[in-house]
């Protein structure tokens, strides 16, 4: 199974390991890493699941669609490499993903 | 391991948040969350969506796996009815007369679907309610391709069935009492933009419409109107509204009014119960009034209040209220509450196209936004009303102006 490593504001490190398919929202649920709020639950709703993918894997993880992208325009803290965690699926080929975490969501 | 035990009755949005607030901030003592149903915590939304249309599985509704809980030391009593509350004994009593004892004690009961039992033929089968996995377990059995649907009620409940019923190829009829769909909740506006849009999709809306009666042996085959109109139904779905589930609180002897009243820090009238979500009528800075909202961030938001507070550390609920609701390519942001607003700016043209954002004014204050298609506004709006900040009317209407120009 990938593994993904969660990198909070403090530089707190959580690696989990979860099964391809799964968004990088819900594996952050799944193993209780603090800093996502995913309040919508995946629906590309909320803007609660903000995290910065390591420059390493921005390109990796694809860009982001209007939506999506219309919504980071106004989350705390936007970088050129903020994602909706929620719109990150998991696949084998992002097996090492690093994203960081913001100090808040809303 | 301390000795406290903290039971949260209700294993739904605010309960899983709850649980998961506890543990975070600190419980140390035991924590049982009680539900009914026999699956854990689960998100409601996709009931009427992906759920309903046989696209998500239940496990992919769950908020968090059940070994989330086991590690993390949370009890799930699933397929449990909680049947009262011993305040004196502090303890709370099990469908099959088990009893509990507490030190603190959570009520995140939710809202119970408002029944129209004195509906003639509500009885018969294929007469269903939208509210929890068991519900739509009933609905599945009913639905399908070319089968006809026949929806009572058009609040975003019934909206949302309607547009996934539709999209599955169902011929689907909308029946609203009131003079336009979701009058309670939206400007005419609005209302005239969705009933359009339904109307583009298929979808057959009939407002200011008394439903007289449910035909059918056995399975409902039609619904009567009282204007002599029959409509062939193979499903009708009820989304009529529902009511704080308060029983168990009223019982208990606590506070009541339009849902279980709580304070700032989320307490019922007995401090070592807290309350949280749909269930609550509670106190909300922004706008300045007591209000009973039905919302997942509600029922999230409330819930990490309630954790804090049975941590002992008081900080006072104070969110914007914000929804949402998908219906086709539709995507309804909401962030404020408009109730009582006097005049509507709109962004966007309504009358063509899909994408518009309606604000919400009472007088020179903006209260609220509906962004159809819209994120940024919803976006710029959520944040902006959080802050206190207030908008230009003139500059919202003006899409020359970019969105954050016209916030000040």
């Amino acid at each position: 199974m990938p593994q993904i490593k969660f990198i909070t504001h403090t530089g707190e490190e959580h690696e989990v390991h979860v099964a391809a398919g799964t968004s990088v929202m819900q594996a952050a649920l799944d193993n209780g890493v603090p800093g996502i709020l995913a309040d919508c639950g995946g629906a590309c709703s909320c803007a609660t699941c903000h995290c910065y993918v390591d420059d390493a894997w921005v390109e990796k993880t694809g860009k982001p669609d209007d939506v999506e992208e219309q919504m980071l325009d106004f989350v705390m803290e936007a970088q050129p490499n903020s994602r909706l965690s929620c719109q990150i699926v998991v696949e084998d080929s992002l097996d090492g993903l690093v994203v960081r975490l913001p100090e808040s969501q809303i | 391991m301390s000795t406290e035990h903290a039971i949260i009755i209700g294993a739904s949005h605010a309960g899983a948040q709850l649980a998961t607030s506890l543990r975070q901030s600190g419980w140390t003592g035991k924590i049982s969350v009680v539900g009914d149903e026999a699956i854990p915590p689960y998100h409601r939304p996709p009931l009427s969506k992906g759920y309903l249309n046989g696209d998500k599985h239940s496990d992919e509704l769950l908020i968090r796996p059940a070994s989330f809980y086991e590690k993390s030391d949370i009890d799930l009593l699933l397929g449990n009815r909680v049947t009262g509350i011993d305040r004196d004994n502090k303890c709370i009593t099990l469908h099959d007369s088990a009893s509990i004892g507490y030190t603190k004690l959570a009520l995140v009961t939710g809202a119970k679907v408002r029944k129209l039992s004195n509906l003639p033929g509500h009885e018969l089968g294929g007469v269903c309610y939208l509210r929890d996995l068991r519900d739509v377990d009933q609905i599945r059995g009913y639905i399908g391709k070319g089968k006809s649907a026949v929806i009572i009620g058009g609040g975003y409940i019934g909206l949302e069935t309607a547009a996934s019923m539709r999209k599955m190829g169902m011929n689907v009829t909308v029946l609203e009492a009131m003079p336009r769909v979701l009058q309670r909740v939206t400007a005419p506006e609005v209302s005239a933009f969705y009933s359009r849009v339904h109307g583009e999709e298929g979808v057959n809306i009939i407002c200011e419409a008394a439903v007289e009666s449910l035909q059918g042996s056995g399975n409902v085959q039609s619904v009567q109107l009282a204007d002599g109109t029959s409509i062939p139904a193979d499903v009708v779905i009820i989304g009529v509204g529902v009511m704080p589930d308060v029983e168990l609180a009223e019982a208990a002897g606590l506070e009541i009014d339009n849902g279980i009243v709580v304070d700032e820090f989320a307490r019922t009238s007995d401090h070592d119960i807290v309350a949280a979500g749909d269930c609550t009528n509670h106190y909300n800075p922004i706008y300045q009034r007591r209000l009973r909202l039905e919302s997942v961030q509600n029922a999230t938001d409330q819930a990490k209040t309630a954790a804090n507070t049975l941590c002992g550390k008081l900080e006072a609920y104070n969110t914007l209220p914000w929804f949402w609701s998908d219906q086709y390519d539709l995507k309804l942001q909401i962030a404020g509450l408009s109730q009582g607003f006097d005049r509507v700016v709109l962004r966007g043209d309504t009358e063509a196209g899909r994408s518009f954002a309606a604000f919400y004014f009472e007088g020179d204050r903006l209260l609220a936004v509906d962004a159809i298609n819209r994120p940024k506004e919803f976006m710029m709006t959520r944040r902006a009303l959080g802050s206190g900040q207030n908008a230009d009317p003139a500059k919202l209407a003006d899409e020359s102006i970019e969105i954050q120009q016209a916030f000040s």
